[in-house]
């Protein structure tokens, strides 16, 4: 009988007031590709940290290769052969490719590392420069870097934490070309994520987390994604229903805008025209950091810097103003980052509805408004009753809450302020299935209400499901839109790479 | 073998943001005791000196007041600029300019001038206070220029403008020559509350600037955006709040209340302009508003203990023989007492047993 690359069992953390990891066994197989499924705040990352020495665990033990370990810290876990790549890059922006991970290797000197870095990248077929600077690489490319620092320590256990949240359909495929080819020659994998197509492409072993406990271990290619999600939510997701569009007229008109880039890492607007009509969801898709961003900015108006007569809400023209004076008017907006944008993480839910919400203030002309507090907390009591939001009460501070739970408060907040026109970004970047599904449900509502709707997202499933209309959005150029039945995943990949034929803008003026 | 280990917390503990001051308070009385032991003082008269004598009569306790009075003022509007991410480090400059002002005004007094006088030289300290403060916010405005380093700068340059006054147009002619400017009419003095104690109508600024700044602070909604632009600036541009605003408000309001401390100083307990008018009470407020939590009610309590250290190191010095800067020691101990008891506010310690660790056997590698 082979033995156990990883093999956990009991393992239990407890945080103040939430168990974490509760009795959680694993068992991982050289070359297998493990899954670990499980919906956000499930447990999978505290297990994750637990395996690589960032936490300790309560109770438990851990055998690596049959012995029993305890891994007090990250450099014992290299040292034992497992490595970890993070959702969120450890990059410094400045340095280039190969002076990164220098960095961690202080024993070798840099030509070394290039040369190191050079044969693995040609091994698994990620392509990429050692000595471009970060700032100048895609994010796709910057989880190469990523994946080739985790390699050269040649782990036999990887960790991948939702590795495809930040890739194009067509990057997706190239990662799991690599993750293959490594699971072939004997490199066990840890896969978290909680998107199950691609697990069931992938994975042949499946762990799945429940509230910390686990609550399946199956093989994913021989289930279906409906019995995953019974085992990871507890119940199917709901379908999305979708009545057909009656779309009126046009709430918001962008023609013409160019804007120069604001930071010298951003991206020049280049002649972007563009329109949202009343009871419509208009799509923005397009591999990040092709002025998505920079876009957002200037619709919302955190960047007023736009030329006059460029942006119309109604017949207003909004160009100059900024986001305040834009919602008076009936723009609400849900920015991708969610805490230090959307919300202050130190403050209490209730305070973060003053950022955009004005009902409990009293007496606008002293000093702003006099707040009422109790009003305030009421009004937030409400929002995380009717959307269902899980937190400690309005009182709760915004960094205490999962990002998915947080997403649904900001979208409550802004759909809760009888929006014209609402414009989000990302609207369910690392949130589970269930608060995605509500998510979007709640968008279409919006818009059978006679709401315009603008989603500016990376994932293209979410945009289908969603949106009447799509634009693609390539280094700083919109592309003209295209109805959603029209719309195919490989026209749209096409786009996606600037190949448009720039006739298609009077079709839809 | 057992050793102690600090472990993050998964949020920040209400209880230790409030009980690391009273614990770097604590720290401090017992390295002061040892500071006294080794000075060959005893130590319990040296901690009568600094914490019972300032207390223990009704004018004592009205010296207290008189010295915690600018402090508090000071540090009042310093929490609102630290509040708001903006680092004004030169509240001394301020208050300086402040003082300066109110002089200018005071000696326009002569043996005629009604009572009106104290207004206005009051609001002088404030605007002259506004007006330094305000050079910093412009530079940074304007030309984004760093606001520590101006703010601090600008400290010397008041010295110098305060020296040229002093040592040219206003000295006093019939001074002996002594760089100072006559003494201020009484109609100036600012009025004090009780007979035969030096406390001033100054000490109900302070105490209107308290709950000033709380409701500011904590019920308006100008005060929530000044907040929300220090704690997230990205934040507070999504919500449309004006960081220029922001900029302008914390270093007029802190520049205007140290420019009033300034003023009622200068017409209160010193009665003319001097050289030796910034006694370092701008920097002192930075320690105050620190370790009252940047909260108004806190640095009332932080102001007082400051204040006890100011007269601690006064009596220090005549009732036993040692040098006056031991308050500038227990000032300093205090703050990098309070900076390290502060990590307990994300961090517990605990004793971590090294018994039942079987070592990873890789680990040596």
């Amino acid at each position: 009988m082979t033995i156990p690359r990883l093999q956990l069992t009991g393992i239990t953390k407890a945080y103040p007031g939430v168990v974490a990891n509760s009795d959680v066994s694993l068992t991982v197989m050289p070359g297998e590709t493990h899954a670990v499924l499980g919906e956000n705040g499930a447990g999978k990352s505290t297990l994750m940290k637990i395996i690589y020495g960032s936490v300790k665990p309560d109770a438990g033990q851990m055998k690596i290769n049959g012995q029993v370990m305890q891994i007090r810290n990250p450099k014992e876990a290299r040292a034992n052969g497992i490595s970890m790549v993070f959702q969120h890059f450890n990059l410094f922006d400045t340095m280039t490719v190969a002076e990164n991970v220098w960095l961690g290797l202080t024993r070798n000197s840099l030509e070394q590392v290039t040369a190191s870095i050079v044969a693995k990248a040609n091994e698994y077929g990620l392509d990429i420069d050692p000595a471009r600077p970060v700032h100048t690489l895609s994010v796709g490319e910057m989880q190469r870097v990523e994946i080739i620092r985790a390699l050269l320590t040649r782990p036999e256990l990887l960790i991948l934490d939702e590795p495809t949240s930040v890739l194009t359909p067509q990057a997706v495929e190239k990662l799991f070309v690599v993750l293959k080819k490594l699971s072939s020659e004997g490199c066990s994998i840890l896969y978290i994520s909680h998107k199950l197509h691609e697990i069931r492409e992938l994975c042949t072993a499946c762990t799945v987390l429940r509230g910390g406990k686990v609550t399946g271990v199956c093989n994913p290619q021989q289930e279906s994604n409906a019995s995953l999600s019974r085992m990871m939510i507890g119940a199917e997701p709901p379908l999305l229903e979708r009545a057909a569009s009656l779309a009126g007229s046009a709430v918001m008109h962008v023609k013409g805008l160019s804007l120069p880039r604001e930071d010298q890492f951003g991206v020049d607007l280049d002649d972007i025209h563009l329109h949202v009509r009343c009871g419509e969801v208009v799509g923005i898709a397009g591999v990040s950091g092709n002025g998505q961003k920079e876009l957002l900015y200037a619709l919302s108006g955190e960047d007023c810097r736009s030329p006059r007569g460029s942006i119309h809400m109604d017949e207003v023209d909004v160009s100059r103003m900024h986001s305040g004076r834009r919602r008076k008017l009936g723009l609400h907006f849900v920015p991708e980052e969610r805490l230090g944008r959307g919300a202050v993480p130190t403050l209490s839910l209730a305070h973060n509805l003053l950022l955009t919400r004005t009902e409990s203030i009293s007496m606008p002309r002293f000093a702003g408004g006099w707040i009422r507090v109790r009003q305030l907390e009421a009004h937030a009591a409400r929002l995380i009753k009717e959307y269902k939001v899980k937190a400690n009460g309005p009182t709760a501070a915004a960094r205490s809450l999962s990002g998915g739970n947080l997403q649904k408060f900001i979208v409550a907040r802004e759909i809760d302020g009888n929006p014209k026109l609402l414009i989000v970004s990302q609207p369910t970047w690392g949130v589970d299935v269930g608060a995605s599904a509500q998510i979007r449900g709640e968008i279409l509502k919006l818009r059978d209400a006679g709401c315009a709707v603008l989603v500016v997202s990376e994932e293209l499933d979410e945009l289908f499901e969603v949106c009447d209309r799509m634009h693609v959005i390539a280094r700083g150029k919109l592309s003209p839109s295209v109805p959603i039945a029209e719309a195919t995943v490989e026209k749209i990949g096409e786009w996606m790479s600037g190949l448009w034929e720039p006739a298609g803008e009077v079709q839809h003026g | 073998m057992a050793r102690l280990k600090l472990e993050a917390r998964p949020q920040p503990s209400d209880f230790w943001s409030y009980g690391s001051p009273l614990l770097a308070l604590l720290c401090t009385v017992v390295i002061g005791v040892i500071l006294f032991a080794l000075l060959g003082k005893d130590p319990v008269r040296g901690l009568q000196v600094f914490f019972w004598e300032p207390i223990k009569s009704g004018y004592a306790v009205g010296e207290l007041v008189v010295k915690a009075t600018p402090l508090l003022l000071i540090a009042l509007g310093l929490a609102v600029c630290f509040r708001s991410n903006v680092w004004n480090i030169g509240a001394e400059g301020q208050y300086i300019l402040g003082a300066v002002a109110a002089s200018g005004v005071a000696l326009l007094a002569d043996k005629t001038t009604g009572g009106w006088i104290v207004a206005a030289l009051l609001i002088a300290g404030v605007l002259g206070g506004m007006a330094w403060a305000g050079v910093t916010a412009l530079l940074r405005d304007k030309f984004n220029a760093n606001e520590i380093l101006v703010s601090l700068m600008l400290v010397y340059v008041a010295v110098q403008v305060l020296g040229y006054l002093v040592f040219g147009p206003w000295k006093d002619p019939n001074g002996y020559n002594f760089p100072q400017t006559k003494s201020f009419e009484a109609v100036t003095r600012i009025p004090r509350l009780f007979e035969g104690s030096r406390v001033s109508i100054g000490v109900l600024f302070a105490l209107l600037g308290v709950a000033g700044v709380w409701v500011f602070l904590f019920r308006t909604r100008a005060g929530f955006a000044q907040q929300v632009g220090g704690l997230a600036p990205a934040a507070a541009r999504y919500a449309g709040f004006s960081s220029r605003r922001a900029l302008w408000v914390a270093l007029l309001v802190s520049g205007g209340m140290a420019g009033l401390a300034g003023a009622l100083e200068v017409a209160g307990p010193i009665g003319q302009l001097t050289p030796y008018v910034p006694a370092g009470y701008g920097f002192a407020a930075i320690i105050v508003a620190y370790v009252g939590r940047l909260h108004p009610v806190g640095m009332v309590f932080s102001a007082i203990l400051m204040s006890m250290f100011y007269i601690g190191g006064e009596l220090a010095q005549s009732r036993l023989g040692l040098p006056k800067s031991l308050t500038g020691v227990f000032q300093g101990l205090l703050l990098f007492t309070l900076l390290g008891c502060d990590t307990l506010v994300n961090y517990r310690l605990r004793w971590v047993h090294s018994v039942a660790q079987p070592a990873a056997t890789g680990a040596t590698q």
